[in-house]
């Protein structure tokens, strides 16, 4: 007996919803053995991960200003990946964004009015998808893979974030320490709740609904899925590639600075060295969870921001290292890639006898 | 020691740690794959090798503990992309941010503790040989390993029957396969070398460059290796001299921040970045060599028709 793959006449639409749920299954199943390895108590640890965090309004708000990023910037990945364009410095545009709209509340601190938060926002996406248009030129211009490039501007955005702050955007109050002063006034967003709920949830939202009517019923959706699956029939149709390059960094990039910015001016409130925990890697497994599709971004981003917060819960009560968020979302993306080879294949016992004629016979 | 047998010294020292895991990546993609995840099998390296060290208080242990853990990754790349044929991409970066993530959780109670440094090699009369004699005769051992694992790369590939299999399965591996190779074993086995190389290029990081556990102390590397495979246009001779000139770039970069002249460190810790972002530029502009040489199959799943 054999095991083997054996290609489906057609993708399967089941699959393709049962994938994630199989994959997330699997995450756990993994989580608990990892726990127990760990010598802690697997159900109690896993209890703590994703069913506690949903238990208490707290951590429920928690959750939704974490899933906020994660929804934001991954909706744009989404896109992109469909476009088969590779955008994995979404990291370094979200800092790019916080940066370019932090120009504000940094320079012209004095200009308070509803107008000030507007070309905040503006200055974010622009920043974010400006910073994206790095990669874009070089694969588009020189033909430079977009993934190293991204990639490397990740490093080169945290390192002049970190300069920003302890440079020439440094707190002159802050007794030296690496921020930016803090914003103020029309320079945060909008709060509510217990003081950590903001406006940015809502663009994630708005953004990921116009996105899915933009996928299924305009001509750019159907061109970004001509061009990510049949390049070739793309081509032939007059979509041209160069365009769907520059269109996918654009929203993508304008996507995650935006997300930036509202991290900055939401629950941060300043710049800092550290404004992500990894949000724009992050959104990239959320991108992949969620079906490369806007509304499953959203339950995908949702889960992902479980894992931060359980993460933490388990550090807290069981002293877990916190590490267990990074290890999860790992599993997370690995199992999902895994679970989406049945789309396409099924899998199929052969008798070695059968393989064996399979093999001799020249058909 | 002169200051410039100092400087050509730590230059080696940044350089060897790219070159061991970009010689192994160089020998997966001429097999026709691409794999993202240097990055994450390094650091495993880096962590298991510490800590193997660490416990048995032995740094060859520690070598060995972290070729194995590259390997074990690499494997698991391997299941995806070659028996499930998932995308080489996305695979890649699991594989990346899962080794950030597992090798966090390992390392956590390593953090602080004091490391083993894997010995200098030491020859009676040739080690003390006046300007040549540490920097020929006295390095350390992986030092050497990455010489002879780059040589036995390119004599491999150019002049034996294995190196032609492996160029054949990356050139068209459909061809390959109607002449009988096994593609999908051959690309495992390059898939596993190039673990065993990453490995050993994270245990260089935690037993001879910095020996003790910081997380995510690879900070890019594996990036910056496989950009390197790029701009060697897959060749292992022009591999050998991109990592010694970034490694270059990088020793720069620290020096300028310890002269102290007015450019702010973070510019120069940011040069290593710019300067891969730049010889990617310069090498894709050269249509030429980066497109004859290319594997042909490179990042494309092989389904054998049954």
């Amino acid at each position: 007996m054999q095991l083997i793959l054996e290609k489906r006449a057609q993708a399967s639409g089941l699959m393709n919803l049962l994938s994630p749920v199989l994959a997330i299954l699997l995450t756990v199943i993994m989580g608990g053995l990892i726990f127990a390895a760990m010598g802690k108590p697997p159900l109690t640890a896993l209890y703590l991960y994703f069913i506690d965090p949903l238990t208490s309004w707290w951590s429920i708000e928690e959750v939704l200003v974490k899933a906020g990023p994660l929804i934001l910037i991954g909706v744009g990945l989404a896109v992109c990946f469909k476009a088969n364009v590779w955008n994995i410095g979404a990291e370094g545009q979200f800092t790019a964004g916080a940066l370019m709209g932090a120009i504000i509340p940094v320079l012209w601190g004095e200009w308070q009015s509803p107008f000030a938060l507007v070309a905040m926002l503006f200055l974010g996406a622009l920043g974010g998808a400006l910073f994206a248009f790095i990669p874009a030129w070089l694969k588009t211009r020189f033909g430079v893979n977009e993934i190293l490039t991204s990639l490397m501007l990740v490093y080169i955005a945290q390192l002049l974030l970190d300069w920003m702050v302890r440079g020439p955007w440094n707190d002159p109050h802050g007794y030296n320490f690496p921020k930016s002063a803090s914003f103020e006034g029309w320079h945060l967003l909008p709060m509510w709740g217990d003081g950590r709920m903001h406006l940015g949830l809502v663009v994630s939202l708005v953004a990921a609904l116009v996105l899915f009517w933009v996928m299924r019923h305009t001509l750019k959706g159907f061109e970004v899925n001509v061009v990510g699956s049949a390049p070739r029939a793309g081509a032939f149709a007059g979509f041209s590639q160069t365009k769907m390059v520059w269109f996918c960094f654009a929203l993508s990039g304008g996507l995650a600075g935006l997300a930036g910015l509202i991290e900055v001016a939401g629950p941060v409130g300043q710049l800092q060295p550290n404004i992500s925990p990894n949000y724009g890697f992050t959104a990239i497994i959320v991108a992949f969870l969620g079906r490369l599709n806007p509304i499953g971004v959203i339950f995908a981003g949702l889960l992902l921001a479980i894992s931060y917060i359980g993460g933490e819960g388990v550090q807290i009560e069981l002293g877990i290292s916190d590490k267990t968020t990074q290890v999860f979302q790992g599993m997370l993306l690995f199992f999902i890639l895994m679970c989406d080879t049945l789309i396409l294949y099924r899998l199929k016992w052969i008798s070695t006898q059968s393989s064996q004629q399979a093999i001799g016979d020249p058909s | 020691m002169s200051p410039y047998e100092a400087i050509l010294l730590t230059i080696i020292t940044a350089s060897t740690p790219l070159l061991l895991a970009a010689i192994g990546e160089l020998v997966v993609e001429r097999s026709g794959v691409l794999n993202l995840g240097i990055e994450g099998m390094m650091v495993m390296g880096a962590v298991c090798g510490f800590a193997a060290a660490h416990v048995t208080g032995s740094a060859w242990l520690g070598v060995l503990a972290a070729t194995f853990a590259g390997i074990a990754t690499s494997l698991l790349f391997g299941l995806l992309t070659q028996t499930l044929i998932t995308n080489q991409v996305a695979t890649g970066l699991a594989i990346t941010l899962l080794g950030l993530g597992l090798s966090g959780l390992i390392g956590s109670g390593f953090v602080g503790l004091p490391g083993v440094k894997l010995a200098n090699v030491s020859i009676p009369w040739l080690s003390d040989l006046p300007y040549v004699g540490r920097l020929i005769f006295g390095q350390d051992p992986l030092v050497y390993i990455s010489i002879v694992l780059t040589v036995g790369v390119a004599y491999v590939l150019n002049n034996t029957r294995v190196g032609l299999i492996i160029r054949a399965v990356g050139q068209n591996h459909h061809s390959a396969h109607a002449l009988g190779y096994r593609v999908v074993a051959v690309r495992y086995a390059c898939i596993a070398f190039g673990g065993a190389t990453s490995g050993l290029a994270g245990a260089y990081l935690s037993l001879v460059y910095t020996p003790q556990w910081i997380e995510n102390m690879t900070a890019g590397r594996g990036w910056i290796a496989l950009a390197l495979v790029v701009f060697s246009t897959w060749l292992p001779e022009r591999l050998a001299a991109g990592a010694y000139l970034f490694g270059g770039v990088w020793i720069l970069g620290l020096y300028a921040q310890g002269m102290g002249i007015g450019i702010p460190s973070q510019l120069l810790s940011a040069l290593p970045y710019i300067a891969t972002i730049l010889a990617l530029v310069i090498i894709s502009t050269n249509r030429r060599l980066s497109v004859i040489n290319t594997p042909a199959s490179l990042g494309q799943g092989f389904v054998p028709d049954r």
